[in-house]
């Protein structure tokens, strides 16, 4: 079996596959580098597989944490990984979206699978998965409750999308002149749409456009950025592991001596 | 038998003598000017006014990570964030005068040449007004051609001819034209050996480990017009001759495995840490657009040469040209990819950088990568995230190796 780790700033994620490409065991943890996610989502990942850490031949890390990981074959970037695992899933894949917890990424892939260039947010958490974060909690919702909470909300909120901390301060006076807490929902998922729009307009957008990361959960978000980029997205059912899978996949590629 | 020096050991004595004689000057009563990088220094040289140079100074305090005390000063002091960090260090180091690299003289005169940007503009007039000193500006017109116009050459030329009136007056001494002419001379002639030596990372492997061109850029800017200047680029282009011939590549201990470009400015605050994460990865930064910036090179005597000289660095020129220019050196330095500075103080470099890219590689399929930085304001980069777009870089030009590479070959 062949193990990939994805370590993000606020998840961690393992997939194994067996030398067929079949993805045999999964991992997701909600805690990301620096804490014992990694070590748990791999443990999950064996049990659900049902084998022991010795029987994995090859394993390749990916994500922020991974110059920090320890006991993997290999580290490769999270950009080659996201494309190596939205490619095997979805082959016609020249546009990936990433969105993760502390950064976004538009990556833009050659029909033969290759990188050919990408861009990523600059420092600020606007666009990324920290910013929904924070929108929820000023929202006082669970993230997973704000693609709901949008749905029903009507558009004309604007929250900037240039920095996180100014978003905040805007929904709170938003909120304090009466705004409804789906109004501002709704404004909040098209600033970070508008953010990514961006970065895609930066990159050139070309069909398929598939979407990654754990924002890619939110329906709403996909939706809104689709309204941006005038493009349809399409969802994959298991987005937050897209980078954990083409870091296995790698593996795999090692042994076969062809990456 | 006194041993030769290497250039290096000469490198380090010449900028120490450039600050050292500054001070002298000033501790002499004579004038110091304080001139923006890319200035006809000429003129002050043949009037044996001693210049220093604001950028190259707040350079070294950031190289030695002492940027950020300055830039709070500044800070406190009501200039902006978004100002031009080079800015923000060198009205601090006005009001401080005391730093940990060398320090330099207050000026008696300001000497400010905006084909770089028109952020020197304010930052210098707020230098003259607060020290009450005289300041001579040259304004070469941005060229929106492709160009340079035989007006905008009329023009410059005849604020070299103005300014030349204004040093008269300001030191009371006649402008001596013979000396003008032989430091024309020297200024081209150091200007095209600093081009020769840096052309010789075209080899691959490069000669030069192109982190050097950082350091020896300090010379081409503050000594363009000297003798010594001069002997500095010719002994360094010897010595890379030399390694070149005997095919040795840039560093003892690793193999030149990628060859790249730095567009824009360094990281002085990280300059180390940039250099170690290249390193890492076999890449050796070939070339950036400094070698191009300084070859600043005209018929001695030729007024309207020098005119248009200074009006021809890159940053000055249209998107076309910028555009030519990389594409140009890709070609010629047999680039594997380019290494792009968003630098949050830079407006001008950072404002077409988008496009830039987007046709260098449509022109020459180069791999390439943007990270966000700032030359002198070290809170406005981060090491991990460079490292990763630099991973993610080799990722990419070993896939396209892998399938042939680049197509511009
Ligand atoms: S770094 Fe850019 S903005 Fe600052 S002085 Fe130089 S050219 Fe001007």
């Amino acid at each position: 079996m062949y193990l990939g780790v994805d370590i993000g700033s606020s998840s961690s994620k393992a997939v194994l596959i067996n030398r067929a490409g079949m993805v045999c065991g999964e991992g997701i943890v909600n805690i990301g580098t620096g804490s014992k996610g990694p070590q748990i989502s791999v443990e999950q990942a064996l049990r659900q597989a049902g084998i022991q850490r010795c029987d994995v031949r090859k394993c390749v890390v990916t994500g922020y944490g991974r110059l920090m990981y320890e006991g993997a074959d290999r580290q490769i970037t999270e950009i080659s990984c996201h494309a190596k695992g939205v490619k095997f899933l979805w082959p016609t894949a020249s546009t990936i979206i990433d969105i993760g917890g502390q950064d976004a990424k538009v990556i833009r892939v050659s029909i033969n699978g290759i990188v050919e260039n990408f861009v990523m947010n600059e420092k600020c958490a606007a666009g990324t998965g920290r910013f929904l974060e924070v929108m929820a909690r000023v929202l006082d919702c669970r993230i997973e409750d704000l693609s709901g909470l949008a749905a029903r909300g009507n558009p004309g909120v604007v929250i900037s999308n240039t920095c996180t901390v100014f978003a905040e301060s805007e929904v709170i006076s938003q909120l304090a002149a009466g705004m409804s807490i789906e109004d501002v929902a709704l404004g909040a998922h098209k600033s970070i749409a508008q953010r990514i729009a961006g970065l895609c307009n930066r990159i050139g957008i070309a069909d398929a456009v598939v979407m990654t990361g754990g924002v890619a959960l939110n329906h709403n978000v996909v939706t809104a950025i689709e309204k941006e980029i005038h493009h349809p997205i399409i969802r994959l059912e298991d987005p937050q592991a897209m980078g954990a899978l083409g870091a296995a996949i790698f593996a795999r590629e090692m042994e076969a001596g062809n990456s | 038998m006194e041993h030769q020096k290497t250039s290096k050991q000469l490198l380090g004595e010449l900028l120490d003598k450039h600050y050292a004689d500054a001070l002298h000057a000033k501790a002499e009563g004579k004038p110091v000017a304080w001139s923006t990088s890319i200035a006809p220094q000429e003129l002050l040289e043949t009037m044996g006014i001693h210049a220093v140079y604001p950028e190259n100074h707040a350079a070294a305090i950031g190289a030695r990570k002492h940027a950020q005390e300055f830039i709070n000063h500044s800070e406190g002091k009501g200039y902006s964030v978004d100002i031009c960090s080079y800015a923000r260090v060198n009205l601090a180091y006005m009001d401080i005068q005391q730093c940990e690299a060398a320090n330099i003289p207050l000026p008696d005169l300001i000497f400010c040449c905006n084909n770089i940007c028109n952020t020197v503009i304010k930052w210098y007039e707020n230098i003259a007004k607060e020290l009450n000193v005289p300041m001579i500006l040259f304004d070469p017109p941005f060229n929106h051609e492709y160009e340079i116009s035989d007006q905008n050459v009329k023009y410059i030329k005849a604020q070299i001819l103005h300014a030349i009136t204004r040093l008269e007056e300001i030191t009371g001494q006649k402008f001596d034209y013979d000396r003008f002419r032989e430091v024309m001379k020297i200024s081209s002639e150091t200007s095209r050996w600093w081009k020769k030596a840096s052309l010789l990372a075209c080899a691959k492997p490069s000669p030069l480990n192109g982190f050097e061109l950082f350091n020896y850029m300090a010379i081409i800017v503050c000594m363009r017009g000297t003798k010594e200047g001069l002997e500095l680029f010719k002994l360094w282009h010897d010595e890379l001759q030399e390694k070149k011939e005997k095919g040795v590549g840039p560093w003892k201990d690793g193999e030149e495995k990628y060859r790249v470009m730095w567009d824009g400015i360094a990281c002085w605050p990280y300059l180390g840490d940039t250099y170690k994460v290249l390193k890492k990865y076999g890449i050796n930064m070939v070339t950036s657009t400094y070698p191009d910036s300084w070859y600043i090179v005209y018929d001695e005597n030729d007024l309207d040469g020098m005119a248009r000289a200074y009006s021809s660095n890159y940053v000055n020129r249209n998107l076309a040209f910028g555009t030519d220019n990389i594409i140009g050196i890709v070609k010629d330095f047999q680039l594997d990819g380019i290494i792009y500075h968003s630098n949050r103080s830079c407006k001008l470099m950072d404002f077409r950088q988008f496009e830039v890219q987007r046709k260098v590689e449509a022109s020459t399929g180069v791999s390439s990568v943007i990270f966000d930085g700032d030359q002198t304001d070290p809170r406005a980069f981060s090491l991990a995230q460079f490292e990763t777009r630099i991973q993610a870089l080799v990722e990419m030009m070993e896939a396209k190796k892998r399938m042939g590479g680049a197509f511009y070959e």
